[in-house]
């Protein structure tokens, strides 16, 4: 059904549609109006047999989740940055415990400094732990994605996490496509468990592995991670035929077949950069895009099939590891490792801590990726300004304070010269 | 809606070794005052086999605590288990010696997985599936108090199951916030002004769960199996959050004679150092009275970790402890007056 | 594609208006995206929100750097911010004011608008009127349907009586209506 609704409420419906059995929460933003909206639903009764807790951190939420899943029921839990890394070692347990829990990750940058706007530093923090994790495009896909999550993770038997941006989505008012109670009873059968508590068939969860049989351990969670890649096509095919829509699936490409020039990124970027695609087509330039979908796992042979052979790659992500450089710009490396004729790849960090990012900018930033190439990872819309003063400063003086509060005081001052 | 459950077919057997005495089985008591552990027939839900150490306090604590557990629930048990000792020894790779369903998860959360458990048997409609969390004192007075305190605050229904052998055991005797006044722990040291652990630091957390105003909470010993084993009938009799904390010596963490674990631990509720009671609701509804306080040195003496109290003839400190032991007895009403008279 | 930015302060319902007002063009058939600028929410702090109107799918997702229109609920923050900031050359301007443009600084600014494109009405108390709170936001969409023609009065007053029921949406309805009849349409 056609609604114009909040982003974090529709999901709310989406996933209550998915029977969800425990959901238990902690408060951060941006994700709270998604949990508000299902406390009350199960509330006043419209989301049925489901167990809705108030836990006292994220580390208990995942926790009772893990106790949940364990137990046979259909578990659901949502946060963002701080609570995703509060909730860390709980994280890899329900990976290595192999439990097929669905997450929400309203994707918001990790402090310090602190800040509750959206980048994918978080996502990127857990992106090693054994979730899958999938990142929404658009609201739709946000909706869309939870369906096939919960059909994924029970499958598997592996916990997903779908990555939705903070804010720019979850906070966003827009047509959505509600889907049916039919349809998703259609698409997503009752969790059956792989294992289960229960004292009919007593087992022993969460004993300690040795050395003798870690490696495999390990191996068999990649390799089950693996067949996600062909798990998630077929899904996102089942999923058009039912519901019409494309959603899903590993990636998806924009006016990329004769392009020279390849955009990849997550998120809700990609509709920005669409626009920026369709302006710089019709002044004659052959770029496309790549939307990545799933980025774990990681869909590498697909990706290097797309990017093979093209003149330019032009990642560009919202995560940035310090020290390093951006992991999705290090991923599309690897997928292109060992490849004959590999196209130049540049790598473009945009839109951290919220900073909103523009066409105009994305444009001047393909443009110079081809004229005038840059080494690493070149930082968009940077205010070297205040960085130069910054640094000026820490040169002159040993105790120069805390760096964040000497930015927004330069900001501060530069703002008022400026206004009358 | 309680159906006893059948013990699976591989369940291992229960033999009595000793043969030609009475005394095997409790059969010089009568039937109904005879202890779980007793019968031929109880659930054995923690067999043979474990690693356990000689004398291991925790070991026989949660033998004769799941047992009951298991009998009270007609088998409809979940347990959920914090890391620690309990945990390496009764999981040793690649075995289980657990006969009943059992989740390990992390060290501080064995509260927060047990309410989901416990939510998800609810969702499912089998409100007849009880769930057990059961830590040591590292994982329930440390790390796992913010969850503790949450499945308190929430009166999930859960019996939360602490066994209290006063330090981080089994990574190697480290001080917890249970580890008692002037102990020696390998980061308390009996060195310096002040050997072993800090008077003025821990913290009481049967006192606390009292605090939460849940349903049942209670003090135990593997001195007192029989009271032990009534207490988590009693527990088990009721729902929402429960607490029942067991005090379990560690020969080794403790420096004891592994023949001395339940002398010891009557000498502990003997000399007023753990006070036996019960709570509900917030309010005490009953304690243990001591026939016969002793000393506390009498408890002290026999443990290394306390040596040093007797090397270096430390009267000043040996008297603070021996005033917590009598502010217990006063607080919890534990010696008549006409008892100590005579 | 038709762009809107409203500003105002914390309290004054600036995201309520542009969530009413994408769900009024939703309602005519249309695909309509409202976001808030992300701010820390304080009562009374300066908060802008944003909405985009179109007949086709809006991929965009960048803040309204170039505005089709601009509502302005508190005049008090043309001191204080660049309100005007990249309004289009034909664009539309709706003040919440009791004041005439000389009062509030900005006549030499409006002069740059095409005529009949800029529009004062005193929201405030045509609110306190009908509602008896001083807020603004769904008379202003009143006079922003009569003003521009991107959506109907219909449609405005539908949306709030989805959002707001009984004598609430009511007193709503009736205050915008109030502002869409004093608003005169810009001939097309």
């Amino acid at each position: 059904m056609l609604k114009q609704a909040e982003g974090s409420h529709a999901m709310a419906e989406t996933i209550a549609l998915c029977r969800p059995e425990v959901i238990c929460a902690y408060p951060i933003t941006p994700q709270t109006h998604i949990v508000e909206g299902l406390g009350e639903m199960v509330r006043n009764g419209h989301l049925k047999n489901c167990e809705f807790i108030n836990v006292e951190s994220e580390f208990a939420a995942l926790s009772v989740a893990i106790g949940a899943s364990a137990a046979g029921a259909r578990a659901y839990t949502a946060t963002a940055s701080q609570g995703l890394l509060f909730m860390a070692e709980a994280i890899y347990n329900a990976s290595g415990l192999g439990l097929p829990i669905v997450m929400t990750l309203g994707n918001r940058a990790i402090g310090a400094p602190i800040n509750i706007w959206n980048d994918h530093s978080d996502a990127m923090s857990m992106c090693d732990a054994g979730w899958m994790q999938l990142f929404a495009e658009t609201n739709q896909e946000a909706l869309d994605l939870h369906v096939q999550a919960f059909r994924l993770a029970e499958e598997l038997s592996m916990p997903v996490m779908v990555c939705v941006d903070g804010f720019i989505l979850t906070h966003a008012v827009e047509r959505l496509d509600i889907p049916s109670q039919e349809d998703v009873d259609a698409f997503l059968p009752t969790y059956e468990p792989v294992q289960v508590l229960d004292p009919a068939q007593p087992i022993s969860i969460g004993a300690m592995v040795g050395p003798d049989a870690f490696m495999e351990v390990r191996f068999l969670q990649h390799y089950k991670q693996t067949l996600a890649l062909r798990l998630l096509p077929e899904f996102s095919a089942e999923f058009k035929r039912r519901f019409g829509r494309d959603s899903g699936g590993l990636l998806r490409t924009y006016r990329a077949e004769d392009a020279d020039m390849l955009v990849v990124a997550m998120g809700s970027i990609n509709g920005t950069i669409k626009d920026t695609i369709d302006e710089m087509r019709a002044e004659g330039l052959r770029i496309g895009l790549v939307t990545l979908v799933a980025f774990r796992p990681f869909p590498t042979a697909e990706l290097r099939n797309l990017l093979a052979g093209r003149k330019h790659v032009v990642v560009i992500e919202k995560s940035f590891a310090v020290g390093m450089g951006g992991q999705l710009a290090n991923n599309v490396d690897l997928a292109l490792r060992n490849t004959p004729a590999a196209p130049q790849v540049h790598s473009v960090i945009a839109g951290l801590g919220g900073r909103p990012v523009t066409r105009a900018s994305l444009q001047r930033v393909f443009l110079r990726a081809e004229a005038q190439p840059w080494e690493g990872a070149h930082f968009l819309d940077l205010n070297e300004d205040i960085i130069g003063k910054e640094l000026h400063h820490v040169r002159k003086v040993r105790r120069s304070g805390p760096t964040a509060e000497n930015l927004l005081r330069r900001l501060g001052e530069a703002r008022s010269a400026v206004s009358p | 809606m309680t159906e006893t459950t059948m013990p699976p077919p591989d369940t291992q057997k229960l033999r009595f070794y000793q043969k030609g005495t009475f005394t095997v089985g409790n059969r010089l008591v009568s039937e109904a005052e005879r202890s779980v552990q007793a019968s031929i027939d109880r659930s054995n839900a923690l067999t043979c086999g474990h690693r356990a150490c000689q004398g291991c306090g925790e070991a026989l604590g949660a033998r004769y605590a799941i047992d009951a557990a298991m009998r009270a629930t007609n088998r409809n048990l979940v347990a959920v288990n914090a890391t620690g000792c309990l945990e390496v020894f009764t999981t040793p790779y690649p075995e289980t010696s657990w006969q009943i369903p059992w989740m390990h998860s992390l060290f501080g959360n064995a509260a927060s997985v047990a309410a989901g458990v416990a939510a998800a048997m609810r969702v499912k409609n089998r409100p007849e599936v009880r769930v057990i969390a059961q830590g040591g004192d590292g994982g329930t007075t440390d790390i796992g108090f913010g969850c503790l305190s949450g499945m308190f605050e929430r009166n999930d229904d859960v019996l939360y199951i602490c066994y209290d052998n006063e330090a981080y055991m089994n990574t190697g005797v480290q001080r917890s916030s249970a580890t008692p006044p002037t102990a020696r722990t390998a980061t308390t040291p009996a060195v310096g002004p002040q050997p072993g652990n800090v008077f003025g630091t821990g913290k009481n957390v049967p006192k606390i769960a009292v605090a939460h105003g849940i349903p049942y909470v209670a003090t135990a010993t593997v001195a007192d199996l029989h009271d032990l084993e009534r207490k988590v009938v009693r527990a088990m009799g009721l729902h929402g959050a429960r607490y029942i904390h067991i005090h379990v010596p560690c020969p080794l963490g403790w420096g004891s004679a592994s023949h001395d674990t339940i002398r010891l631990a009557r000498l502990a509720v003997e000399s007023g150092l753990f006070p036996l009671f019960e709570a509900e609701h917030g309010a005490v509804t009953g304690s243990t009275k001591i026939r016969k306080p002793v000393p506390v040195t009498e408890y002290l003496k026999p443990q290394r970790r306390f040596a040093h109290l007797f090397k270096d003839h430390d009267d000043a400190r040996l008297a603070q402890l021996q005033a917590i032991a009598d502010r217990n007895i006063a607080e919890f009403n534990l010696v008549d007056r006409a008892e100590v008279a005579s | 594609m038709f762009q809107i930015r409203i500003h105002g302060r914390g309290g004054q319902g600036v995201v309520t208006a542009t969530e009413l007002l994408s769900i009024a063009a939703f309602m005519e058939g249309a695909h309509a995206q409202a976001f808030p600028s992300f701010g820390s929410e304080r009562t009374g702090a300066p908060v802008v929100a944003f909405c985009r109107i179109d007949d086709k799918e809006i991929r965009l997702r960048e803040p309204i750097v170039e505005p089709d229109a601009l509502i302005v609920q508190d005049a008090t923050l043309f001191k204080v911010i660049d309100v005007f900031h990249g309004l289009k050359p034909k664009g539309y301007l709706l003040v919440n004011t009791n004041k005439s443009f000389e009062e509030l600084h900005i006549a030499d600014r409006v002069a740059k608008i095409p005529p009949g494109h800029a529009h004062a009405t005193n929201a405030t108390a045509i609110a306190l009127k009908h509602i008896g709170r001083p807020l603004p936001n769904a008379v202003l969409l009143g006079a922003f349907a009569a003003l521009t023609g991107v959506v109907h009065l219909k449609s405005v007053a539908e949306a709030i009586r989805q959002q707001f029921s009984g004598k609430i949406g009511e007193a709503n309805v009736a205050a915008a209506t109030e502002a869409y009849e004093a608003t005169e349409p810009v001939a097309v």
